[in-house]
């Protein structure tokens, strides 16, 4: 199934705004974080279809997947 | 009147309230010292800032409270000074050290809002769980490079768990350090957030994240689920 991703700020390197993956039906987002190679320990904020998600939640084909990394400056 | 611009959008009752208001801004760094700036300038009668920090050049590039003749300055005195200088009328509190575990209650205590301004995400954590403990909102804000965040934590919501995800000690700020623009636009929308609290006016990023890059101009607000909602 593909599963839109939307990267932002520091994770658009290299990748772009919006990527399209292609993953095993029942995949997570730690599956999708893994094609991508992006580090789980790099995520912040996981959001799947714009609300707050797990990195262990069974994902479904029309998903979206928002990905932050940490930010904590002041 | 200082407060003649204000009343067409804040009553003179709105005023009133700001200036019995409490409200503790954490760190007095880039974030800090705007809103610093913001909170006394509207009116918010008794602010207490805490940070153990002199200034050093590399805050030139963005701490509104740094100058080249105060270099070397507790960054609390410059700002009681700064203060005194906009509005006599503001009572700064202020503490030359950190927030920590042992003295964050004790120190939080009484205040109607808290400002996090902190440049780490270890304390964050910290001024969540005595916030919480306290009944207090807290007003978080964050930047890097050229993103920023912010949201508007009440007890119990617990968003920082959600923004956070492995309750990491820092962020991409350490490789991207920050730019002269971004602390005073998410000061701004701090001290917004603020003000709609003290006032109950408008609407919050309550269980939300305002996420901003500032490279792409892209702004978005994203639902946050809380833990006991």
């Amino acid at each position: 199934m593909k599963i839109k991703v939307r990267l932002f700020a520091t994770l658009r390197e290299h990748r772009g705004k919006e990527v399209l993956v292609d993953v095993e039906e029942s995949a997570t987002p730690l599956d999708v974080l893994l094609v991508l190679q992006i580090a789980s320990g790099d995520v912040a904020i996981l959001l799947i279809n714009g609300r707050d998600g797990a990195l262990d939640a069974p994902l479904v084909p029309g998903d979206v997947l928002s990905v932050f990394p940490p930010v904590g400056g002041g | 009147m200082r407060y003649d611009k204000n009343r067409s959008t804040i009553s003179r009752q709105d005023n009133e309230q700001l200036a019995l208001s409490k409200v503790f801004i954490v760190g007095s760094g880039g974030l800090g010292g705007y809103v610093l700036e913001m909170l006394a300038r509207i009116g918010v009668g008794h602010i207490s800032l805490a940070d153990g920090d002199v200034f050093d050049d590399t805050n030139l590039n963005r701490q509104i409270l740094s100058s080249e003749d105060v270099l070397g300055q507790k960054k609390v005195e410059v700002a009681k000074k700064r203060v005194r200088r906009i509005n006599s009328d503001v009572v700064l509190n202020t503490y030359d050290d950190y927030i920590t575990r042992e003295n964050v209650v004790e120190r939080l205590q009484g205040h109607d809002v808290v400002v996090d301004a902190l440049d780490n995400i270890e304390t964050r954590f910290l001024l969540q769980e005595a916030c919480e403990e306290l009944g207090i909102p807290l007003i978080h804000g964050a930047i890097a490079g050229w993103f920023g965040q912010v949201a508007t934590i009440f007890p119990g919501d617990r968003t920082l768990d959600s923004i956070y995800q492995h309750q990491e000690k820092t962020g991409v700020e350490t490789t991207l350090g920050n730019l002269s623009f971004p602390p005073a636009l998410v000061a701004s929308l701090q001290v917004a957030e603020t003000i709609k609290v003290l006032l109950h006016r408008g609407e919050t990023l309550r269980r939300k994240i305002m996420f901003l890059d500032l490279l792409t101009q892209d702004v978005h607000v994203f639902e946050l689920d809380s833990s006991d909602a």
